[in-house]
């Protein structure tokens, strides 16, 4: 392990919190414009360092442990919810070649790796030992375990199609027809599964302001909470990345306009997600819990079950054709 | 690059993933004010004293939906090896591995039923 091994991923974590940074304030641009509101734009010129100032007041503040918090565990959740959220972005192939670790299993690990976090929030919500803590944690949880069974069946899909668990390899797959046609089913099954696997509305129930205070990381403050958020908007970067991956070609380009760089046809497809995370935030109000669970288990789940045997007939009609 | 780097690649994002809350909290701590008071330790629940233990007693339905995600992620730890090797398999044994997996998926789709005529599915 030479120094240069550490290079590239510290580069790739830059480049993440910068986009962290700017994903916030772009989120609430948009959906200030979507409210007919302004948004943030007294920092910095047109608000850009909105975000900025922000981190820099979360790392002043005190960081309260309450008397009756599990001290270390309530220390390392924030730790164990975030690093997996990095560490699944080693697998994702950004351009042609540009990918950190192209292993043979990259789907399986991404999957295996980001449900860590959940072990995180729980964590964090049993450690504070707080009643809306454990309430929120406990939701986050059961919504993170039932929307990742929908979320895991309509990739399987993509697998039969590409024939390989490799990213670079189901990108590659894709140079013909972009999954997102012959998997559409697959793809809008993955898309609200991946709303509510990020917690965001119309699924953020675990942070029901109205309801939890704020969930599972109502004790935390400072920068211990700064990295709960940090972890929420990295798995907002992770998963666009793997939509645009799995469903819409990676950096394969549309009409044979190849004359755009793909990692800049990446970036496009990459943003168009983002764009439509925060356009359905400012669009659907919160489901209620009861909802939640059966879109999951009677909506998703057979929907994505189909899909898996529709996907092998398609194979067997079209062969050839992708 | 050969199997052996991927895995030491991962290795350093994992690093370097601690790397950052550690040195990020480290320098909070020079720059953060540091005056714990009792009152500020205290359990926060809506600015009233807390009372109980936090705890509680939970919905049984938390742990039956905890069940139904085991049996469905193992059904998927069948799922992804099957979809990798369909097309080989399609040439191998033909239609027959469709059939299969359609009777295995079958079998946990009778469960889910089951689940959902005992409401299991319902959260009341």
């Amino acid at each position: 392990m030479s120094g240069w091994t550490f290079l590239g991923p510290a580069v790739l974590l830059l480049v993440v919190l910068g986009f962290v940074t700017f994903s916030i304030l772009f989120e609430r641009k948009v959906i200030g414009w979507m409210q007919a509101r302004i948004g943030p734009n007294r920092v910095g010129p047109w608000g850009l360092l909105q975000t900025v100032a922000d981190i820099f007041k979360l790392l002043v503040k005190e960081d309260t442990v309450p008397a009756k918090a599990d001290r270390p565990l309530f220390k390392a959740a924030p730790v164990i919810a975030f690093v997996p959220s990095f560490v699944i972005l080693a697998v994702i192939p950004f351009s042609e070649g540009l990918v950190f670790a192209d292993i043979g299993v990259g789907l399986l690990y991404y999957i295996a790796v980001s449900s860590i976090t959940t072990i995180g929030i729980l964590a964090g919500g049993w450690a504070s030992n707080n009643k809306y803590a454990l309430l929120g944690a406990m939701r986050s949880v059961a919504q993170m375990i039932s929307y990742e069974i929908p979320l895991v069946m309509s990739v399987a899909g993509v697998v039969m199609a590409a024939g390989s668990l490799n990213l670079t390899a189901i990108v590659e797959a894709q140079e013909k027809v972009w999954f997102i046609v012959p998997q559409i089913i697959g793809f809008a099954v993955f898309f609200t599964a991946s709303l509510a696997e990020l917690n965001r509305t119309p699924f953020d129930l675990p942070e029901a302001e109205s309801e939890l205070v704020a969930g599972y990381h109502v004790e935390y403050s400072g920068f211990r909470f700064a990295f709960f958020m940090l972890t929420e908007y990295v798995y907002v970067f992770a998963m666009a990345a793997l939509t645009t991956v799995l469903f819409l070609g990676g950096w394969n380009p549309l009409f044979g306009l190849d004359f755009i760089p793909p990692i800049l046809w990446f970036a496009l497809k990459f943003g168009l997600i983002v764009f439509s995370l925060i356009w359905i935030r400012a669009t659907l109000p919160r489901i209620r819990m009861d909802q939640l669970m059966q879109l999951g288990w009677k909506v998703l789940l057979p929907l994505a079950l189909f899909n898996i045997f529709l996907s092998a007939i398609l194979k067997e009609v079209l062969s050839g054709l992708y | 690059m050969d199997l052996a780097a991927d895995y030491v690649t991962i290795v350093a994002f994992i690093l370097i993933g601690l790397a950052l809350p550690a040195a990020s909290l480290t320098a909070g701590r020079w720059l953060r004010p540091h005056k714990p008071t009792a009152s500020k330790a205290i359990t926060y629940e809506s600015g009233v004293d807390p009372t109980g233990d936090s705890r509680v007693q939970f919905n049984v339905r938390y742990y039956l939906f905890a069940l139904l995600f085991v049996i469905f992620d193992v059904e998927t730890v069948f799922l992804y090896p099957w979809a990798v090797a369909y097309d080989d398999l399609r040439a191998d044994v033909g239609l027959f591995i469709l059939v299969e997996m359609l009777i295995f998926v079958l079998f946990l789709v009778i469960g889910l039923i089951y689940a959902w005529k005992k409401k299991v599915l319902e959260w009341t």
